[in-house]
């Protein structure tokens, strides 16, 4: 059985990562989940400086899933690479670097930083919704987006992928502006902008008033935009949203993603990329599927 | 080793009004120390995150564990629901907790407010066991005093209550002042209002104060960055002034804190 997905030239073991922000770098959660069994570690949005994120209260649960306003709080690229990276290479699965910036120049920084370090792809936060200055800016205009990617993958020396934000008019638009902008892949969704008020305070729960939705309430929604996007551009795409166990990873493929990311569910069960991976497995025993990219953009009207 | 389990439901009861007494068999009774914490997961599909809940007691054998908690919103009544014999899913244990060495041969007290109260209670339970000499007092809104006569037991016991019902009428300043309670360290868990007091008053009186802190979480385990708090040094996670309460907390020095 070949569970062995190619994003841009990367290989991974199987598809299925961690979703960005929700894994750290990794180390907080390697001592209740095996590392060695995921395709790829998807790390927290790595700046060229630390960041100290937005004031708190930064999260909130609502139903079916949670909101985030962290504001991207790392410790910068120095740190990445001094703390990160060496801890994650004890592990056999890929590296790929969140990075994120205010400006271009800021992204353009990180990934320089990187170019030499034995990380294996960069997946680009151009939708983060809880950073004010940047991010998301660079994400919900398509000619933006394409000059941005554009920037990004004159310098970059491995494989860029651009993580779209599901805040936009047309989901596919955006894709074509980053296939057109030069990216070696997409990864889709990031949070949808959503808020929750206190009736008895009359406050926002949020100190930052609204906040990225993730966790299973998404997934309908981030399940038809990957496949818009996977039908509109020729580029591999990763797929997240909501995802919390094999069935919902093999709709995402189904649906067009050459891999999945899990998020949000990581908090719920450490051990949900395991069990999805496991259960991939079982699918395809079940079906007699030899390879999962048979599963790959198979739906049927 | 923190991790995720089934634990059984030794006891279940409501002591007062919401808060409830749930009495769990799990292996981390073994391991937990005071002033940390583990998550309860509700099991409503629709409900993903565990509620941080502080350790209020272990048993003799160190067997179970007990929370004390405050059904207050939708996640910790739906718990408050189930019963003896039942199972539920547990992450822990987390976060740091009291260094009862630390306070060997100084004298020690404890401070907690309202749902403050429970995690209180097994420090005083170790602190005893280790020799260390500690008064509390517990501050409650009204005369429901829960968990006041295990304190009994362990300690001598001050209540303050907002209403004036049982004790001194005010909070656990006004109760500690009245007693003559100043000591060389004071553990404090409760409101925030009430931790801001007592850092204050442990800077003026010159007692070295440890607070254990909250804030909304998501992972518990040091991943998402949601429960931060403010710091006066640069943090070892991020190296900014932002330190994550469930793991380097919930325990901090009163100085490390800005409040």
């Amino acid at each position: 059985m070949n569970t062995a997905v190619t994003i841009a030239g990367v290989e991974l073991k199987n598809p299925v990562m961690s979703a960005s922000g929700t894994f750290g770098s990794g180390h907080e959660y390697s001592e209740m989940t095996d590392l060695n069994r995921l395709g790829a570690v998807v790390t927290k949005g790595v700046a060229d400086r630390p960041w100290e994120g937005n004031p708190t209260p930064r999260v909130t649960e609502v139903c079916g899933g949670m909101l985030n306003a962290i504001g991207l709080q790392n410790p910068g690229v120095d740190v990445f690479i001094e703390r990160d990276i060496p801890f994650l290479k004890q592990f056999d699965t890929r590296i790929i670097v969140n990075v994120c910036g205010h400006s271009v120049e800021e992204y353009l920084n990180v990934v320089e930083k990187l170019n030499d370090q034995p990380v294996d792809a960069y997946e680009i936060n151009v939708s983060c919704p809880n950073v004010k200055q940047g991010a998301l800016a660079f994400g919900q205009d398509a000619k933006v987006l394409e000059d941005t990617t554009r920037r990004i993958r004159d310098v970059a020396k491995k494989p860029v992928i651009m993580k779209l934000s599901p805040n936009v008019t047309s989901i596919k638009d955006m894709a074509l502006a980053a296939e057109a902008g030069g990216a070696d892949a997409i990864s889709l969704i990031n949070t949808l902008i959503g808020m929750k008020i206190d009736i008895e305070k009359k406050r926002f729960v949020l100190a930052n008033r609204t906040g990225g939705l993730s966790g299973p309430a998404v997934k309908p929604v981030a399940l038809r935009m990957v496949y818009e996007a996977a039908h509109a551009v020729k580029l591999p795409v990763i797929g997240m949203g909501g995802i919390a166990c094999a069935e919902d990873a093999i709709e995402f493929l189904l649906a067009g993603a050459t891999a999945v990311a899990v998020g949000t569910m990581n908090f719920a069960e450490p051990r949900t990329m395991e069990k999805v991976a496991e259960g991939i497995e079982a699918y395809m025993k079940k079906h007699g599927i030899d390879d999962v990219k048979e599963l790959i953009a198979a739906v049927q009207d | 080793m923190k991790r995720k389990e089934e634990a059984l439901i030794a006891e279940h009861s409501c002591l007062c009004g919401e808060i409830h007494s749930l009495w769990l068999e799990t292996p981390m009774a073994a391991e937990a120390k005071p002033g940390q914490f583990i998550g309860i997961y509700p099991k409503d599909g629709a409900r993903l995150l565990m509620r941080p809940i502080s350790i209020c007691d272990v048993d003799a054998e160190r067997k179970k564990l007990r929370l004390v908690y405050r059904a207050g919103g939708a996640g910790t009544k739906e718990i408050s629901g189930y019963k003896a014999s039942e199972k539920m899913d547990i992450l822990g244990v987390l976060g740091n907790g009291y260094d009862v060495e630390k306070m060997k041969g100084r004298k020690v007290l404890l401070l907690g407010g309202g749902i403050g109260i429970p995690p209180m209670l097994l420090l005083a339970r170790e602190l005893d066991a280790a020799g260390i000499a500690c008064n509390a007092v517990l501050g409650y809104a009204d005369g429901r005093d829960f968990l006041h006569r295990e304190f009994d037991t362990l300690c001598n016991t001050y209540v303050a209550t907002m209403d004036g019902s049982l004790g001194t009428k005010g909070t656990v300043i006004d109760a500690l002042k009245e007693n003559m309670l100043f000591s060389d360290i004071v553990c404090a868990c409760g409101p925030m209002p009430m931790l801001r007091a007592v850092k204050e008053f442990a800077k003026d009186t010159g007692m070295k104060a440890y607070l254990s802190l909250e804030e909304r979480m998501a992972c518990g385990v040091g991943a998402c960055l949601g429960c931060v708090t403010k710091t006066k040094n640069t943090d070892p996670h991020t190296h900014v002034n932002n330190t994550r309460i469930c793991v380097e907390g919930p325990v901090f020095d009163a100085e490390e804190v800005l409040l």
